[in-house]
């Protein structure tokens, strides 16, 4: 089981958190014009990468707050967890993370 | 090919076994092919022996990252069956199921294809009401399926313990379906494929699409660059990763789903048994070892291997239906990466680079398909058009809103 850094609680076992999924994506703020084309990419396409990945947890067992953090899909490792609004760490920019 | 029959059985027993012919070639790529399938799984050779056998084409070449069948082939639980809720998706699980039902002779290998019966267990009141609709949809699209009381299933499983924390009600039955021995339809489809003359290059990882034009070229590979008129993307568990090398964006995560076996028992599990609630199954192989399959985990992963509680909560839910089994050893657990896709249906077809097709998204569920997943893929990229069956299990489908939920019938929570 893999222990995770929640930014407000501290480390905590897996089991108290829920993976929301990739991390990062902003709601269009031009819904009404938008394409076919650009809601399913919104909507439906990811970027599944293997290797670093930046998603968004919640720590549903523990405080209920969202958190982003980048893991690598591959060793399952965490290599950094952010709040949310807060810039992510230099690491995590690199990845494609921005200020979310 | 050497025909495998009692015969040539018999004829080599006479010369110890040592006269078998190796079941296929090892060939160096050539420099160009008519069609290259990149993934040499189940669904990717079938794809080149449907492609060989129905459309006639002769210069098919399938590349493989590791070895034939390594992947998500050998690390499902076996499980086939056709029962699924909606047309679309029912349509070509049901023609999986036809082909399998004469795949051992089509091919000539024992794929040991065993129509012990699937039941898909109800613990609550609206579990029964899905299972009654499901058996109906399956019934009006021409599947076999049954509703069975709580007393029937005792009658078929006398050693199940019904009065569980998620009571037993009743479950869906559909006799058709069984298991197959995983690796057998690997090899089986490798071999029919290679006397048709595909070659099948192992050890040799797709590296990059080239693309001219917005029309595919071919693939660059570890042994060199392929040249390709069409090329099939067969590779679940890496499908976004490969899609990506022609800048192709998918709905897909990967995940890990587990299984596990025991150690070898003398026979005592007559059927498959699915549970959707509580995110166990399990079966008997018949080698003797119980054969158990748990829920995917909760995050994207590439790695093989999942979360311990994810088998712990499997176990339980075995262990509670199923008591006598409390104290079997469990000999191994894995973990294969499945490709989730939105509406838990595939996504096969055409894609928008030209020459480029994909056969993805199978999720939780592909072993079954393998026959029927192969058949379109084939005329999917002979024709460059799909074939009725996989018309509305596009990629476009994302883009329209026309997607097939079929959450409640993939038997895996996810």
């Amino acid at each position: 089981m893999l222990l995770i850094q929640c930014p407000w609680c501290g480390e905590r076992a897996e089991t108290e958190f829920t993976c929301g999924g990739e991390g990062g994506i902003v709601r269009p703020a031009t819904s009404e014009s938008m394409t076919d084309a650009e809601w399913g990419d919104y909507v439906f396409m990811r970027k599944n990468p293997k290797g670093l990945h930046h998603e968004q947890w919640r720590h549903s067992a523990g405080c209920g707050r969202w958190f982003n953090a980048l893991r690598d899909t591959v060793s399952y490792r965490f290599h950094g967890v952010w709040k949310i609004g807060e810039p992510a760490p230099a690491q995590a920019a690199v990845h494609g993370g921005g200020a979310v | 090919m050497q025909k495998f029959s009692i015969w040539s059985l018999l004829r080599n027993s006479m010369s110890y076994h040592e006269g078998w012919e190796k079941q296929w070639r090892s060939p160096e790529p050539k420099r160009e092919y008519d069609v290259v399938v990149i993934g040499a799984g189940g669904h990717g050779l079938a794809t080149a022996y449907y492609l060989a056998k129905e459309h006639g084409l002769r210069n098919i070449a399938v590349v493989e990252k590791g070895y034939l069948g390594g992947g998500n082939t050998a690390r499902n639980t076996t499980i086939v069956r056709s029962n699924y809720l909606w047309d679309e998706s029912t349509a070509l699980y049901e023609k999986a199921m036809k082909l399998w039902e004469g795949l051992s002779q089509d091919i000539n290998y024992n794929v040991m294809f065993s129509q012990r019966g699937v039941m898909n267990l109800g613990h609550s009141l609206q579990d029964m009401r899905d299972i009654e609709r499901r058996v109906s949809a399956n019934r009006l699209n021409g599947v076999d399926g049954e509703v069975l009381s709580a007393a029937q299933i005792k009658e078929m499983i006398p050693f199940i313990n019904l009065n569980t924390r998620y009571p037993v009600l009743g479950a869906s039955l559909q006799r058709r379906g069984g298991v197959a021995r995983h690796d057998a339809v690997a090899w089986g489809y490798a071999r029919a494929a290679d006397a048709h003359g595909v070659d099948i290059i192992q050890n040799c990882e797709v590296k990059g699409i080239r693309r001219e034009g917005g029309a595919v070229a071919g693939v660059e590979t570890a042994k060199g660059f392929i040249k390709a008129k069409k090329v099939a993307i067969v590779a679940a568990g890496h499908s976004s990763v490969v899609a990506d090398m022609a800048g192709i964006r998918l709905p897909i995560e990967c995940r890990p789903l587990q299984a596990l076996v025991s150690e070898p028992l003398k026979p005592i599990f007559p059927n498959v048994v699915m549970s959707n609630a509580i995110h166990a199954y399990i079966s008997q192989s018949d080698k003797g070892d119980l054969v158990i399959g748990a829920g995917v985990d909760q995050y994207a992963g590439y790695g093989q291997r999942g979360s311990y509680q994810t088998i712990e909560q499997t176990l339980q839910a075995i262990v509670e239906m199923f008591p006598l089994f409390s104290r079997v050893r469990m000999n191994r657990q894995w973990g294969g990466i499945v490709d989730i896709s939105p509406d838990a249906c595939p996504i096969i077809g055409l894609t928008p680079v030209k020459g480029l097709y994909s056969n993805c998204g199978w999720g939780t569920g592909g072993f079954k398909a393998t026959p029927g997943s192969g058949w379109v893929m084939a005329h999917t990229v002979a024709q460059d058009r799909p074939h009725a069956l996989n018309e509305a299990l596009s990629l476009d489908r994302f883009y329209s809103g026309h997607l097939i939920d079929e959450h409640g019938a993939a038997g895996v929570a996810h």
